[in-house]
């Protein structure tokens, strides 16, 4: 269980601001977030859209700057580096792959050249063996033969396809985190579960740290080994998955629950709550629970304090005064 | 000549096929660019039901969609077949004819919908314009009705007077939902109505949709890649694969003894979030390219059970087109193995 965690996020923060110079007021897209990622695990991290869990994968990925807290990455904090090497030195080691395996490949240039490009800059092989090593990576992904897949270009491939490659360019530069922004969501339902497959197989055989970010439940059950549940910017439950949804404990993780089309049970079994409040929570929010106007459970205290993320079981905390609370 | 709008007021039992498509057949494009995207389907709806129409992105659902609502936009045409509605085939009427067919008998909610309303307009206004356009009501009635709509999806009356922007995505497209409901429509044809949304905001809508229905008695023609999602919430589920239906059972029944090796394959691609957890296969390989669809049954270069170690069976799956035949009473499969041979 003490796998090393190539990945620390400490306390992170990212408020972005609205409004203008008389009426200006701030979106707490990610608020006070800690967690890890270790080597040879996958964390899923789970919200609905505007939860903030896509800002945390592009803080992780040096895409933005955070406000507040620090990303350590193998015990020294990379969140502020600048300089070229610095932020060359941390992406040769945490990749990025992204939802739509249209729009991150070139159109006008050949798969080789995209595999290639991260073996010259960073300089993972000798020049000499970088047509052998692009048909490796194709090979790993799944993507035979290689030579001949080396000579398309983008748009003669699939979606799914398109996602492998994405995933073999990751991999060139053998990183130890890979940052994985909803990656299956966009591709046909039938080539899912190979793409999840392959990530299993690389978190196996490689040890990779995963981060993946994605809104299905059930797909993130498939995959990882821990959950992080955000709601409104902030981690409202954190532990081993399985754990956390055969009982879990924050309310809003048990509507989500509720909510995702299982075929084990039937819609007319279980009905859900219908929405009282405002999802998006973040905008300036005022002391106390942001789950407050949604939730079921809210007594007098969780207007007045934010709840802390408390372990209330081994491995599982959340952020609830009700099931959670900290003394 | 009665019009399709006279026919409705005949006492009806329930039960009774409201939609019946024979054969159907869309292209697009011609020459060599030609592609056909539904290819001679049949599919029921019966009164008060709601069908599934689950299937790949460009297996041609929506085609089907847009057919049934006759939006079909050149280059796609109708090529063959028909399309009944109580009866009457709507392929060949006037737009006249059409114009009131159309959000009367049966409306429609798209995936991208909550973006089709009027920005610059208040959302009251929006129900009387698509009730004036239909019926002569006035205007302050019109607003009343939209208020009792909106009431029905679950948004506050008041909010008739706001403006799109400022709902939520799932509230707008509720309000779609309740615009769709206006004119008491008998069929409502939803196309991915909530795969934009959140999981808790889509279980809400379909909470909704399932409680009018039951108020209203409308039947529903939902089609979604998301089969888990039909799995609960539909009567009767059809499967589209290549532009063709390879299965259509009852909801249950395909869920626990699906025939189609796309199906079982397509059932093997949702992972459970609940009970025991085994390392899924998917389907290799990926759906065909329709302007040139592999000969024979359509699945047969990603189907496991085609095999060329068995000759006589792999001539007939890679070469002849297998017709979908009843198995069992509602529960019809396309495919060579299920049928054993021809009838």
């Amino acid at each position: 269980m003490t796998a090393a965690a190539p990945l620390e996020v400490r306390s992170l923060s990212k408020r972005f601001a609205i409004g203008n110079a008389f009426r200006r007021s701030h979106v707490h897209a990610v608020d006070d977030v800690s967690f890890e990622l270790r080597s040879g695990k996958i964390t899923a991290l789970v919200g609905e859209s505007g939860s903030g869990k896509s800002t945390v994968a592009r803080l992780l990925a040096r895409l933005y700057d955070p406000s507040a807290g620090a990303v350590l990455f193998e015990g020294s904090d990379v969140s502020r580096v600048r300089r070229r090497r610095g932020v060359l030195r941390y992406r040769s080691q945490v990749q990025m792959i992204f939802q739509d395996p249209f729009g991150s490949l070139n159109p006008v240039k050949t798969i080789r050249h995209h595999i290639e490009r991260p073996l010259r800059i960073h300089q993972v092989v000798a020049s000499g063996q970088i047509e052998e090593q692009v048909h490796d990576l194709l090979r790993t992904v799944g993507l035979v033969p290689p030579e001949d897949i080396a000579a398309k270009y983008p748009h003669e491939l699939s979606g799914g396809q398109r996602q492998r490659v994405a995933i073999a360019r990751a991999l060139a530069v053998e990183p130890k985190v890979v940052l994985a922004d909803e990656p299956i969501s966009m591709l046909d339902v039938s080539i899912r579960i190979g793409i999840l497959n392959l990530m299993l197989r690389l978190k196996e055989e490689r040890g990779i740290a995963f981060l993946y970010v994605t809104h299905d439940l059930a797909s993130a059950r498939y995959l990882a080994d821990d959950i992080l549940v955000m709601y409104a910017g902030q981690i409202v439950e954190r532990g081993p998955i399985e754990q956390v949804l055969s009982a879990p404990l924050h309310p809003y993780t048990r509507l989500l629950l509720a909510a995702v089309p299982d075929p084990a049970t039937k819609l007319h079994a279980e009905r859900i709550e219908l929405r009282k409040g405002l999802a998006s929570a973040a905008v300036d929010p005022p002391e106390g629970c942001r789950f407050l106007t949604r939730c079921p459970l809210a007594i007098e205290v969780c207007s007045r304090v934010t709840p802390p993320l408390v372990e209330e079981r081994p491995g599982q905390a959340a952020r609830c005064h009700v099931t959670a609370p900290s003394t | 000549m009665t019009s399709v709008v006279e026919e409705r007021s005949v006492a009806r039992t329930r039960g009774a096929t409201l939609l019946e498509l024979r054969e159907l057949a869309v292209e697009y494009g011609v020459g060599a660019k030609r592609a056909r995207a539904v290819d001679e389907v049949d599919l029921a709806i019966h009164e008060g039901e709601i069908v599934g129409l689950a299937g790949e992105s460009g297996c041609g659902k929506t085609t089907i969609a847009n057919a049934v609502m006759q939006i079909l936009r050149p280059p796609a045409r109708i090529v063959g077949g028909s399309i009944l509605f109580e009866g009457e085939d709507l392929v060949g009427k006037s737009a006249e004819e059409l114009r009131r067919f159309r959000w009367r008998n049966v409306s429609m909610v798209l995936q991208s919908a909550m973006n089709a309303l009027n920005p610059v307009m208040r959302v009251g206004d929006q129900f009387v314009d698509a009730m004036r356009a239909h019926e002569r009501i006035d205007r302050r009635r019109a607003l009343a009705r939209a208020g009792e709509l909106l009431e029905l999806v679950g948004i506050d009356r008041r909010r008739a007077r706001a403006y799109p922007h400022e709902l939520s995505g799932g509230m707008r497209q509720r309000v779609i939902i309740a615009m769709a409901l206006a004119l008491k429509p008998e069929l409502i044809i939803m196309d991915e109505p909530t795969t934009a949304l959140d999981v808790v905001v889509q279980r809400e809508i379909l909470q909704q949709v399932e409680a009018l229905k039951r108020d209203f008695g409308f039947a529903v023609l939902f089609i979604t890649h998301d089969l888990s999602l039909l799995l609960e919430f539909a009567d009767r589920i059809a499967i589209m694969y290549a532009g063709e239906i390879v299965e259509a059972a009852p909801a249950l029944r395909l869920a626990t003894n699906p025939q189609h090796p796309y199906t079982q394959g397509l059932l093997q691609s949702f992972p459970p979030l609940s009970g025991p957890l085994t390392r899924l296969t998917g389907i290799p390989g990926a759906p065909p390219d329709l302007r040139d669809p592999p000969s024979g049954c359509r699945f047969h270069p990603r189907c496991p059970h085609c095999l060329s170690e068995e000759p006589a069976l792999y001539v007939r799956q890679t070469t002849e087109r297998p017709l979908l035949r009843a198995i069992e009473p509602g529960h019809e499969v396309a495919c060579h193995l299920v049928a054993g041979g021809p009838l």
